[in-house]
């Protein structure tokens, strides 16, 4: 069921377009603001209210990288895996990560605390290697930096 | 030196407000053409001075907008559109003018929009330019409260609504066909052209897609003249540059410099050259869908011409350096993984043609390589080239290949014959797919 404020925040979306579906993905983008991912039921309700099929808006959601079919974590971590951070050496960011988390790419840590997900250059290349966690943007990084850098999240 | 578009940056303080801005001149470029320029003179003005869009295809910008219906009998509304989407691993150029001066892309919106008598904007932008969205969606509000936004700007009888939409993560997003299907809330695939987007773009209205530091351009070739603009290039091409450097440089970053300056000057006297114990071996001029560039190509200006003519592309201005110590077969086997994770799947050839040679870069770069998979691989860069695709993604894909097989074919063949990867101290890198 989508709340009454989803609701009133997708009227909105809905607004600006010239019909209901253009506001899908936005749509999407606000359930997964409440609930941290997008659910089989929420994709449905969504579908519904801006007068799509299931399995169309389905198809909108799963093409693109940030809107998450299956829960995540507290906090989302997204790794630069592009190529200057390639060059500068995020392999040991990424290595570091899975040890002290014990997940790979696409899990989510047994308390729940941490997703960890490979992402596209992050533009920021020039500080390269980078890392974002929620909407913080971490930069220059050294692996040393990050065991601190985890901690600030619970 | 004249710096046009980053002179009020200040990097680590936050852009000039709205009231700061206009002190430094702002918004005087709206006032011109609102109140004393027809929008065919603003499109003559922008297309004589050679303006070339920024977006990677450097496309005479004047130029674009003259394929816009005008006059009374063109449908309405027209729409605007600011690529911000800047998913292209290598480039952080807009970055810069997104979170330094949001209100100069605004002003250069306006412009734009005027010319050709569009009503309604856009700004495009990725999700991951978090404190860019606030930056914009501050500068938006306060153009809109000083009436330079909305209804009857400035008393001259001319409209425009501007939209920040932040986009959900996919690289075909910054493809301009692609872009308007993001902003109808589809998937973004591309679309076939014709019909051009100026005639039927965004909700089938005539629409322009222009990158951010092509728009950024705009006030200052308005207030300053279409001679002005191309004298600040060194070569035949106009106006100042944005470029960057990425990669094991001492002092990685972003300089607007005139357009034209050549690679060695700004790898050595900007980027400060090589870090220390590193030497250079190749680079790829602007971004991750160019070809390489080796040393012989060092004192060549970074222009349009000069890099295509060397069988690259500048693409954004944005170099990333190939060091010795990274293998370039790992090196090339990243860029195709991106590609590959990227590609939309909408054609046949995108679609299953970049995950092969994504797993024949791995089997090389592991050490399982067969003589036979560079030639695979020959082949995979003409049939996925130029013309045999449906957008321009997977010949972009195979610009750094062609060029890496042809460079530095003895490092790809030395990996088949010695059964490991000669760099392997920095052992094989292996996406988790
Ligand atoms: C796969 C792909 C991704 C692109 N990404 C971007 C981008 O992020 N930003 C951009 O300005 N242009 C991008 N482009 C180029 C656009 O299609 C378009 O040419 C450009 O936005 C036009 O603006 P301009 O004329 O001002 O350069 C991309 C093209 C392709 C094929
Ligand atoms: S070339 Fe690739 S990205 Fe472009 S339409 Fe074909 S599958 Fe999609
Ligand atoms: S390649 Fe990592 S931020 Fe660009």
């Amino acid at each position: 069921m989508l709340t009454a404020e989803e609701k009133h925040r997708i009227d909105h979306e809905i607004s600006l377009v010239p019909a209901r579906k253009n506001a899908g993905i936005e749509a999407l983008k606000i359930v997964q603001q409440s609930h941290g991912w997008v659910s089989d039921e929420s994709l449905q309700d969504v579908a519904e209210y801006v007068g799509m099929s299931t399995a169309e808006l389905d198809s909108v959601a799963t093409f693109y990288n940030l809107i998450f079919r299956r829960p995540v974590g507290r906090h989302v971590i997204l790794l630069c895996d592009s190529i200057s951070c390639y060059v500068m050496g995020y392999e040991g960011l990424r290595d570091h990560l899975y040890n002290t988390l014990q997940i790979q790419y696409g899990q989510t840590t047994a308390d729940g605390r941490f997703t960890l997900l490979p992402n596209c250059c992050l533009g920021t290349c020039d500080c390269a290697p980078a890392l974002m966690i929620d909407n913080d943007l971490y930069r220059n990084l050294t692996v040393e930096q990050l065991d601190e850098i985890l901690s600030k999240y619970t | 030196m004249e710096k046009p578009l980053t002179q009020h940056i200040v990097p680590g303080r936050k852009p000039l407000s709205l009231k700061e801005y206009e002190k430094v001149g702002g918004y005087q470029s709206v006032r011109k053409v609102l109140q004393d320029m027809a929008p065919a003179e603003v499109q003559a003005l922008v297309k004589d001075a050679n303006l070339r869009g920024r977006g990677g295809a450097g496309f005479n910008t004047g130029l674009k907008w003259s394929f816009v219906p005008m006059g009374p009998e063109a449908a309405t509304p027209k729409y605007l559109v600011a690529n911000a989407d800047e998913m292209e691993p290598g480039t952080f150029k807009d970055r810069l003018l997104l979170e330094g001066n949001p209100h100069q892309l605004i002003e250069g919106m306006i412009v734009a929009a005027y010319a050709i008598q569009a009503s309604i904007s856009y700004v495009f932008l990725r999700w991951a330019y978090k404190l860019a969205a606030q930056e914009i969606t501050q500068a938006i509000h306060e153009a809109y409260k000083a009436g330079y936004l909305g209804k009857n700007i400035l008393g001259t009888g001319f409209s425009l609504e501007m939209h920040l939409h932040t986009g959900v993560g996919r690289y075909m997003c910054g493809e301009e066909t692609a872009l308007l299907n993001a902003l109808e809330g589809k998937r973004a695939n591309p679309r076939a052209k014709p019909p051009f987007p100026q005639v039927s773009g965004l909700f089938g209205k005539p629409t322009i897609v222009n990158n951010v530091e092509t728009l950024c351009n705009l006030p200052h070739i308005i207030n300053n003249g279409a001679e002005w603009f191309r004298k600040l290039g060194l070569t035949e091409d106009a106006g100042t540059k944005l470029y960057g450097v990425s990669g094991r440089v001492k002092k990685p970053g972003c300089w607007e410099l005139p357009m034209g300056t050549t690679i060695r000057e700004i790898l050595e006297d900007y980027a400060g050259g090589m870090q220390d114990g590193y030497l250079f071996k190749g680079l790829l001029p602007g971004g991750a869908s160019t070809d390489f560039l080796v040393e012989e190509h060092l004192d060549l200006p970074m222009d349009y011409g000069a890099i295509q003519a060397a069988g690259s592309r500048m693409g954004t201005g944005t170099m990333i350096i190939l060091d010795d110590q990274t293998c370039p077969v790992g090196f090339v086997h990243n860029l195709q993984h991106f590609f590959a994770q990227e590609s939309c799947g909408f054609c046949t050839p995108c679609r299953e043609g970049l995950p092969w040679v994504e797993k024949i870069l791995l089997a090389i770069d592991k050490g399982e390589g067969k003589p036979e998979h560079l030639l695979t691989l020959d082949f995979h860069t003409k049939y996925l080239g130029p013309g045999n695709t449906f957008c321009a993604l997977a010949p972009g894909a195979m610009e750094p290949l062609q060029s890496a097989l042809k460079y530095f074919r003895e490092d790809f063949e030395r990996h088949i014959h010695e059964h490991h990867c000669p760099w392997s101290k920095s052992k094989a890198w292996q996406p988790s797919i």
